[in-house]
């Protein structure tokens, strides 16, 4: 039988779409660099800028592919693989996958959805994450001419301003990391500690690798221990 | 001094319609994928569902999108900004993958090298994640038992603690007197409403800390 979710059709498509952000983020990278450049700023930093990214995108990016592979049942391998290469998201694309399946009357559990839900699903799931890219097409420069202003104006509080955001930012995750049972406990509390272990082994040892690789090292020291949490606490 | 200056306003001009054009084409792309779909398969979907199947996720997802851009475009940068925005996952990837690099630089975000570190940060990013998602259709048929398995299940579950306890730490020990108010109400409110989308409060959070920040800023105590 024609298995319309992953026919050569679907993944040309994919294969656009793939092509299509490694271009831009090509583009993005060597325009960034090339300022970089002119601005003095040290090649070495850089460079360990692409490592160290490349190496932290590791972990995410599996989660990222266990989204693809969850989605890959019930709508194949190529459109979950499109959703998530562009203005896509892990938390955004299953909810608006199960909302289209919902309001067909169809469910995202069984082996393949029919073509006509399948075909809706990509509608839905398209339309509905497109507001964040439109708003930055039409005010994204307005609202960055105004962060710049506030720096210009009072440099001090316009760092402040970009601190209380990021620390805001990290808060929610904290809080929904606590309040999210004791293995989700444990685990964010032995990342804390691996990146305190990574620190001073960077500044008491000189091992510069530990301060690069801190956060993916953290990530994953955590997440492993994470299964022996849920193992001894049965979470 | 002025040369440098009209240059970085010239990066931050070039920027800004490198990224709108990129930004407006990914729309076009995407679009394209659906109404190729239903071209091609000569399927397209009815009114009825397709509205209420938009209605819920727009009602979630609209004021989530344009609240991340506010929340997040003054911490990424012009390039990191419109380039996260096309390739997505961003706090749980290219916001903490900008915020690592711009650490390891020692370099502060929102400065004009801040911005180059981090495009450059959210760039490889995507291209590695472009490069995982590849060889994970590939290798589906290997993979899936792998990623899949009951064993890694806690792991992939607690990968935003695991996460964000390692950013916690970096940048609460640095800023801990900014930290304290938002921290502080994010616990009661998931203590109280545990289901709470982490999504709609981010921008709660970022408020309660920049509402901090001011008040301790104008009494000279950070």
């Amino acid at each position: 039988m024609y298995d319309y979710r992953n026919s050569a059709f679907m993944f040309l498509l994919g294969a656009i779409v793939a092509l299509f952000v490694t271009v831009q983020s090509l583009v993005f990278l060597r325009t960034a660099w090339s300022e970089g450049k002119r601005q003095g700023l040290d090649a070495k930093k850089m460079r360990r800028a692409v490592i160290s990214s490349a190496v932290f995108t590791l972990v995410p990016s599996l989660s990222i592919l266990l989204t693809m592979l969850t989605l890959s049942g019930a709508l194949g391998l190529a459109l979950p693989w499109i959703r998530l290469s562009v203005i896509g998201a892990v938390t955004y694309e299953l909810p608006a996958a199960e909302a289209a399946a919902q309001a067909a009357g169809a469910s995202l559990a069984g082996a393949g959805v029919p073509l006509d839900v399948f075909s809706l699903i990509a509608w839905v799931m398209t339309l509905g994450i497109m507001s964040g890219p439109i708003f930055i097409i039409a005010y994204f420069k307005k609202l960055q001419g105004r962060v710049n202003k506030i720096k210009v104006e009072d440099n001090r509080w316009g760092t402040l301003l970009i601190s209380a955001m990021f620390v805001g930012l990290i808060s929610s995750f904290l809080g929904s990391a606590l309040a999210g049972g004791l293995v989700s406990i444990l685990t964010l509390l032995s990342s804390a500690l691996i990146m305190v272990i990574c620190i001073q082994l960077e500044q008491k040892a000189g091992i510069k690798l530990f301060k690069d690789f801190a956060l993916p090292l953290s990530m994953v020291g955590a997440m492993a221990l994470a299964i022996l949490y849920a193992g001894l606490l049965g979470g | 001094m002025t040369k440098i200056n009209n240059n970085s306003l010239s990066y931050d001009v070039a920027i800004h319609r490198i990224g709108r054009i990129w930004m407006s084409v990914a729309l076009i792309v995407i679009l394209a994928v659906p109404l190729a779909i239903s071209i091609h398969f000569k399927v397209w979907p009815a009114a009825g569902p397709l509205l209420g199947g938009l209605l819920p996720i727009m009602m979630i997802y609209v004021p989530i999108g344009i609240i991340e851009v506010i929340t997040f475009s003054p911490m990424l940068g012009s390039g990191a900004t419109y380039l996260a925005f096309t390739t997505g996952n961003l706090t749980n990837l290219k916001v903490p993958c900008a915020l690592n690099a711009l650490e390891i630089a020692d370099i502060e975000p929102g400065s004009s090298q801040g911005e180059i570190i981090s495009t450059i940060a959210v760039a490889t990013s995507s291209l590695v994640t472009n490069l995982v998602l590849i060889i994970g259709v590939l290798l589906f048929v290997q993979l899936t038992p792998l990623l899949a398995s009951p064993l890694l299940k806690p792991a992939f579950e607690n990968i935003l603690p695991a996460l964000f306890g390692a950013l916690g730490y970096l940048y609460i020990s640095k800023n801990w007197k900014l930290a304290v108010v938002p921290v502080t109400l994010m616990i009661i409110i998931f203590i109280l409403v545990p289901t709470a989308p982490v999504g709609i409060l981010i921008p709660v959070s970022a408020l309660s800390a920049i509402a901090a920040a001011r008040l301790m800023y104008k009494k000279n105590l950070i």
